[in-house]
């Protein structure tokens, strides 16, 4: 498979997963960082390139809403936003997901005003994910790019159904350009097939009501109807991984585990920094030192057991969020780690922070001291200092 | 789908029991995925004259069959035949009143007597 290759942006990588998708209809509303990927999108729609109803809303409340009806009617719909907008959508998020309709929704994340900031930060999604969407992170373009494809076919899976959003560090990545191995269209045509929508509304010989009420006496077992189908998606996610492998050759799982079978001590960090942290990683492989990282890629079903089981043996581990959950003492990720971890007999050592908000640089001396910080804990058996911190801040 | 422990049956919440109004109600894995109802005029299946606080009561001797309580019932629920008042339907009757309230009749032909007395 000769795959071809390119320069893009992370957003002219979403702009060009789209363009191949080719998605019946597209409702989306302009926001930096996201702004470049749907203007480009508007583009192809202009020129003939792709054969989408193109609705440009007046707001994201909008945009959201245009895209559940459009896929409740039975089309293959897509979006785009990025902090404020993705908090302008917040009511019909949850709509989105009980109605069970796969929109496929990417998002350049940024932090959330005030201060206003133009920035990464994963306060958007990270406050996001509960909102029962299917939850996919990317660290780069190319990335960016698998994943836009692979959440087609996730969202609109028969056992799934549900809407996906795929994530990816707002300039960090959104505006840099890097190489990207793109898949010709017609790969990408195949490999996402034809919707099939079930129960669509504009299938006037099967009548059917979308977003009827659900009293007491029906909305618990909607909910646990929700909660099974997102946690039993796993398995589909990883069967789709692997046709993706077949056609791309690059393989995704659940998580990315880069020399973690032998390490002693490990961070666990999503999106851009996962980089950083990497070569962070192959230089003090080199100096003999045994360190490992774990990039969750999907959050929403969060892989639990699997994340026990790779993170299980080490002696120290540091879990790292782009946000904070104020108040809670801990982020977003460490939360969801602790917990994957809760019930082990021997429990690794965590210590928790908070890195490179509102797009703060994270460099490799931010990540060798970390790790540093985790070679005394593995070596002592104890944390000094505090469990939870912000990192690189003027305290 | 099991319940983390046994109740007693006194103290087990009655929505979750699988019945309301004698109908059997489906369970997480029998619904429609997204909560779509595919089966038009289901609505029917519903029978909310659970709802009633006061239900009406319909005095043959004193009414004339002008209909007004017919023509008045804003969910249907007054069945006629051949241009005299039959019964209410009492499976959807919400006990709004307003056919007693409507009722030209002086003495009243129809009166709210509340549920359970």
């Amino acid at each position: 498979m000769a795959n071809k290759i390119a320069a893009l942006t992370g957003n002219n990588a979403v702009a060009y997963a789209m363009r191949q998708i080719n998605p019946d209809v597209v409702a989306a509303y302009p926001i930096t960082p996201q702004t470049e990927a749907v203007e480009e999108f508007a583009d192809f729609v202009a020129n003939g390139l792709v054969q989408t109803e193109y609705i440009p809303v007046e707001s994201e409340h909008s945009s959201m809403s245009a895209c559940i009806g459009a896929s409740a009617a039975g089309a293959r719909v897509m979006t785009t936003t990025s902090s404020a907008g993705f908090a302008l959508m917040w009511e019909m998020l949850p709509i989105a997901a009980g109605l069970r309709t796969p929109v496929i929704m990417y998002v350049a994340n940024r932090a959330f005003s005030a201060p206003l900031n133009i920035h990464c930060s994963h306060d958007d999604t990270m406050g996001g994910r509960d909102t029962g969407w299917i939850q996919i992170y990317s660290e780069n373009a190319q990335e960016v790019y698998d994943n836009m494809i692979q959440a087609v076919r996730i969202g609109e899976h028969l056992d799934v159904r549900l809407p996906v959003m795929v994530c990816v560090d707002g300039f960090i990545i959104s505006h840099a350009v890097e190489r990207v191995e793109l898949l010709e269209d017609d790969v990408v045509r195949k490999f996402i097939g034809p919707y099939k929508a079930v129960n669509p509304l504009l299938d006037v010989s099967k009548p059917v009501t979308i977003g009827a009420i659900g009293l007491p006496d029906y909305y618990t077992e909607h909910k646990r109807q929700h909660s099974q189908a997102i946690l039993d998606a796993k398995p589909r996610i990883l069967e789709i991984a692997k046709e993706y492998a077949a056609v791309s050759g690059r393989q995704y799982g659940l998580f990315e585990s880069y020399k973690l079978s032998d390490a002693e001590v490990a961070i666990v960090i999503i999106n851009s920094a996962a980089g950083v942290a990497k070569m962070v990683i192959d230089e003090l492989r080199a100096k003999g030192h045994k360190v490992g990282l774990l990039k969750p890629r999907i959050y929403r079903p969060f892989p639990k057991e699997e994340i026990r089981d790779a993170l299980k043996h080490l002696k120290a581990v540091a879990v790292m969020d782009r946000t904070d959950a104020f108040g809670a003492g801990a982020t977003p990720t460490a939360t969801e780690v602790s917990a994957a971890l809760y019930g082990l007999p021997k429990v690794p050592l965590m210590i928790n922070y908070v890195y490179g908000l509102g797009g703060r640089d994270i460099s490799p001396a931010d990540i060798q001291g970390v790790y540093n910080r985790l070679f005394d804990i593995a070596k002592t058996g104890k944390i000094t200092g505090k469990v939870f911190d912000y990192l690189n801040v003027r305290d | 789908m099991e319940s983390p422990q046994a109740v007693p049956e006194h103290r087990s919440a009655s929505r979750s029991e699988g019945h309301l109004c004698g109908a059997k109600l489906k369970n997480a894995k029998e619904m429609p995925i997204g909560s779509a109802i595919t089966t038009p005029g289901s609505a029917a299946e519903y029978k909310t004259g659970s709802w009633r606080n006061y239900r009406p009561i319909h005095d043959k001797a004193k009414c004339t069959n002008c209909l007004f309580c017919w023509l008045y019932c804003p969910e249907g629920c007054v069945k006629v035949k051949d241009g005299k008042f039959v019964e209410f339907d009492y499976d959807y009757c919400k006990g709004c009143g307003i056919c007693a309230e409507e009722c030209p009749v002086k003495e009243k032909a129809i009166k709210m007597v509340e549920e359970g007395k």
